[in-house]
């Protein structure tokens, strides 16, 4: 496939439909929560009001050059991640610019955010800010292990490193999946991903009630608007590799929404069941648990 | 003022000497401006919806009426409905409760949490001490007005108002954001002087810079 000018407006529809239904998702995921608890919760536009007030706010104040940089870097991350996927298979519309990234520049964006978050976040000189980046990294980079040998074991597999090529092969029937044909690397990454999303038993980085919110203790206004939005791409365009590596991708957008939802819900039940963990538990945790299986799929394969 | 906080000189690792001085140093002087609306009066009157419908709360308990706010988290008032929610750092909040009386040591730290705001920013004085003193009305350290320290855009009276009282605050509140009366954090820039005038007439170890950004 060759490059186009078409694409970018494109390209900007995929991040368009993706940035509501993220919206819209966190926010029904966060009524679900309530419901449990027999609250009503949020409304359902309730992310969308908070998103602009912060891009709204009249004043914000600066600590540096990075302090300014590291939500740029972070929403990067995310756009970037989203744009070198292809989100429908088979859609010249909505197949973004993977013909011109593959798997290794996925790595490479999955982390991307979280560097320039750690010296954005560093520059702003809040100690809760220092502390909950020292625990972020340290853990992200123990869940990105099993990641990468999982996508190593999928790229031996089906000898490429295109994500369209992997979700072609993977066409014709749901015994055709990756969970189907390898299901340990799809185990191992499926552990990784759980320590990515932020949420309970690894959200310790975050951990509103000890260090209060973590690396964006100083981040307000637009600052925060901008991460809040790459809260809501990144999950998603990090769940649009897995489904495509793994689940066979979507060949239409009520496909994608229902197995992104589901691949979300996986990382959300884990959380209301077990408690939080503390950073050297967790990284323990992904050594024993996750790697293993990694290697093992590496083996197997 | 704290010894840390005073004007010294200093030897660097490598022998060289230099002076420092805290307070010019470490914070920036520069007093608050105020902050105008936007250029459409349309674009403003939809940010101040959004601003009315997106409360942030100041997590910070001041007295004895924050433990009426814990229950609006609560299934029982769930104040989430209403798009109010908690924030744990004056950063990402935009409204302050100042939850019952005031001590004077209290005062300075709220000071520096409100000041750490950003515009627009709201407070609400919750119970009587905040309007008269209440039942502290002849205490040697806590203060009486909570308005001559910082612009209350609302109150809630009572002693302690009940749960029920808040939520009906928040609903006025969100009157007065929607038809763009909630400026407080302006009114705070235009009368720097007066304010800064009556909180360092009560506190006496004031070891702070005039303005916390």
């Amino acid at each position: 496939m060759q490059f186009e000018w078409i694409q970018i407006p494109y390209a900007l529809l995929t991040l368009f439909i993706v940035l509501n239904f993220g919206l819209i998702m966190n926010a029904f995921v966060a009524k679900i929560g309530a419901r449990v608890g027999r609250r009503h919760g949020i409304p359902i536009y309730q992310n969308y009001l908070d998103l602009i007030k912060n891009y709204g706010l009249r004043s914000s104040i600066t600590h540096g050059m990075m302090f300014y940089l590291g939500p740029v870097f972070r929403l990067t991350g995310g756009v970037g991640l989203i744009m070198f996927v292809p989100t429908i298979y088979g859609s010249l519309m909505f197949s973004n610019f993977s013909f011109s990234g593959d798997l290794i520049l996925a790595l490479y964006f999955i982390f991307f955010g979280t560097l320039g978050m750690a010296l954005g976040a560093g520059e702003s000189g809040h100690p809760h800010a220092a502390i909950g980046i020292s625990r972020g990294l340290s853990q992200v980079t123990m869940a990105e292990l099993p990641l990468a040998l999982a996508i190593f074991s999928i790229a031996l597999q089906y000898q490429t490193l295109s994500v369209t090529e992997i979700v072609a092969a993977q066409q014709g029937g749901i015994q055709n999946w990756t969970l189907f044909t390898n299901p340990l690397a799809v185990a191992a990454a499926m552990l990784s991903f759980l320590g990515s999303v932020m949420r309970p038993p690894f959200d310790v980085v975050l951990a509103p009630q000890e260090i209060p919110i973590g690396p964006p203790t100083e981040y307000h206004s637009s600052y925060l608007a901008l991460m809040q939005t790459n809260r809501v791409i990144y999950p998603i365009a990090k769940m649009v590799i897995f489904m495509n590596l793994f689940y066979g991708g979507a060949d239409n957008w009520l496909v994608f929404f229902l197995k992104i939802f589901l691949i979300y819900m996986f990382a959300v039940f884990v959380g209301v069941v077990f408690p939080r963990f503390r950073v050297e538990q967790s990284i323990r945790w992904f050594l024993i648990w996750a790697v293993p299986i990694g290697v093992l799929a590496v083996v197997l394969v | 003022m704290k010894e840390e906080l005073e004007k010294r000189i200093v030897k660097g690792p490598d022998g060289v000497e230099f002076e420092v001085e805290p307070l010019q140093d470490y914070y920036c002087q520069e007093a608050p401006t105020v902050m105008p609306a936007a250029y459409s009066k349309i674009v403003e009157g939809f940010f101040n919806w959004a601003r009315s419908e997106s409360l942030w709360i100041l997590g910070f308990g001041t007295g004895c009426g924050a433990i009426e706010m814990r229950p609006l988290m609560t299934p029982r008032f769930d104040a989430y409905r209403y798009g109010v929610q908690w924030r744990p750092t004056p950063r990402q909040s935009n409204l302050f409760i100042i939850s019952g009386y005031l001590s004077v040591k209290t005062l300075k730290r709220v000071i520096r949490s409100y000041e750490q705001m950003q515009n627009p920013k709201y407070v609400i004085g919750l119970g009587s001490c905040t309007i008269n003193g209440g039942m502290y009305w002849d205490s040697y350290n806590t203060i009486k007005r909570l308005d001559q320290y910082l612009p209350v855009d609302l109150y809630i009276t009572g002693c302690m108002p009940r749960p029920e009282a808040l939520l009906a605050g928040f609903v006025d509140l969100k009157k007065l954001i929607r038809s763009g009366k909630a400026e407080g954090a302006n009114e705070y820039a235009e009368n720097f002087e007066w304010y800064k005038a009556n909180q360092k007439k009560v506190i006496n170890d004031w070891d702070m810079p005039d303005y916390n950004w």
